[in-house]
């Protein structure tokens, strides 16, 4: 059988996107290959390690277990989206000062993740942080450094 | 991946003519991603649920509560209509995956997908609830505790479809808690526990009626009667709560795999059972 397409409207980043996809597309290939947008990485591809973290309508996913289908009519925040031109996102911010990236693979989706901690709980504790990351594997195990960050980013925000 | 038709119904009535034998309906995705991914399945057609708003729904009904089966594992986690009564399906909601698949995985989906470790599975059952089943020609119950008939395997009929699940008001001196051991935070149970415990109107001491549901120690998820019985109409003290523990370890059916032995799991249901029932007695009381 041809493949099936399906034409889709998604907000990425504020940014009005209308594509026709394969359905069998997943939500990370059509933002890394067919958006363009490579700052959000895959790891595992089976939803354990959250390096596709994006957040979806609110909610804080991985994007490599979901079709680019279902996100038609929705809102996509990735880490592309977390800068305001030059100026970096306190998170962003907290993260370079606190050198809470090593090899960096987990940091955008460790941004996203803090992200969708602070937009819910805007002063979290250092143990609320650590459950907000719960989903995110860093294989260089920085933890430390990034629970502090996202702590700092709290601060300043 | 096989190509597939993606469907997006915007009813139920729509949803349900276009599940056919060749479709596959779609909730959250955490488990069908991979099937479909593993071509473990042979669908041609993905039916997509998510745009079906009254499937999403928590809400009162019949003194107790109608989950929706799109209902996702965060919001089961966080409803006040379920936490303080149902706090066995609390607590398993908030452990299922992590705080990614939380937000994407449904009641319904962790349910019909029948893994014999389904964490929300047990707490239903010790809870006394039914999934409600629907297709074009109406709707059905199916205790949840006869659901199950294999791994991967329900007892839903060719295009029925798992709408939502009723879990019956929990009745005054009742309680419940759920008890489960992992290797690591994100792996699925090595094996989980749900106990429910009503006590005796006259004494506060004596249980009146208990359920107990084992997970992941047998090819479904699994009431343990013995264990049952041995509660029902006993003061609780350590000894009778130590037989329990050793009735529910006969009655499970553990296999060894790559996460635990037989052995080790069938202590492990041991262990779990004893607790689950202790906090389901204390929570009974009105002390937890």
């Amino acid at each position: 059988m041809e493949p099936p397409r399906i034409r889709i409207t998604v907000t990425v980043n504020g940014e009005p996107y209308q594509e026709d996809v394969a359905a069998t597309r997943s939500l990370l290939d059509f933002l890394r290959n067919d958006l363009g947008l490579t700052g959000t990485k895959e790891g595992c591809g089976e939803g354990e390690c959250g390096a596709c973290s994006v957040i979806l309508d609110g909610r804080l996913v991985d994007a490599c277990l979901i079709f680019a289908a279902e996100a038609d009519g929705r809102r996509v925040e990735t880490v592309e989206g977390l800068a305001d031109g030059e100026a970096l996102h306190p998170l962003q911010g907290a993260f370079a000062t606190a050198g809470a990236a090593q090899c960096g693979y987990c940091t955008p989706g460790m941004l996203m993740a803090g992200k969708a901690l602070l937009d819910r709980n805007p002063s979290p504790t250092h143990e609320e942080v650590a459950h907000g990351i719960a989903g995110n594997l860093c294989r260089c195990t920085g933890y430390g450094t990034i629970i502090q960050a996202v702590m700092e980013a709290a601060k300043e925000s | 991946m096989r190509p597939f038709h993606y469907r997006a119904p915007r009813s139920l009535d729509e949803a349900l003519a276009l599940l056919t034998p060749q479709a596959v309906p779609l909730a959250g995705g955490t488990d069908l991603f991979l099937k479909m991914e593993r071509r473990q399945t042979q669908a041609d057609t993905v039916v997509d649920l998510k745009r079906i708003p009254e499937l999403g729904r928590i809400e009162a009904a019949d003194g107790g509560v109608r989950i929706g089966a799109l209902a996702l594992m965060d919001s089961l986690g966080a409803s006040s209509l379920i936490a303080g009564q149902y706090e066995a399906l609390t607590r398993s909601a908030r452990v299922v995956g992590s705080i990614q698949t939380r937000n994407r995985a449904t009641l319904g989906g962790n349910l019909a997908n029948a893994s014999p470790a389904a964490d929300t599975a047990t707490p239903l059952m010790a809870l006394g609830a039914s999934a409600e089943a629907a297709d074009a020609t109406g709707t059905r119950q199916v205790p949840v505790d006869q659901l199950f008939l294999g791994p991967g395997r329900t007892a839903l009929r060719d295009g029925e479809l798992l709408t939502a699940v009723l879990v019956p008001a929990l009745p005054a001196r009742a309680g419940s808690a759920f008890q489960r051991c992992v290797r690591t935070a994100m792996d699925i149970a090595l094996v989980n526990c749900a106990a429910f415990v009503r006590l005796d109107g006259d004494d506060p001491d004596t249980v009146a009626e208990a359920r107990i549901a084992l997970g992941a120690v047998g090819p479904t998820p699994l009431r343990t009667a013995s264990a049952e019985n041995c509660l029902t109409g006993a003061r609780l003290d350590e000894r009778v709560v130590e037989e329990a523990g050793e009735c529910a370890a006969s009655d499970a059916q553990p296999i060894d795999d790559v996460r635990a032995g037989a052995d080790y799991r069938r202590e492990m249901v041991r262990v779990l059972t004893r607790r689950a029932i202790w906090k389901a007695f204390r929570r009974a009381r009105g002390e937890a």
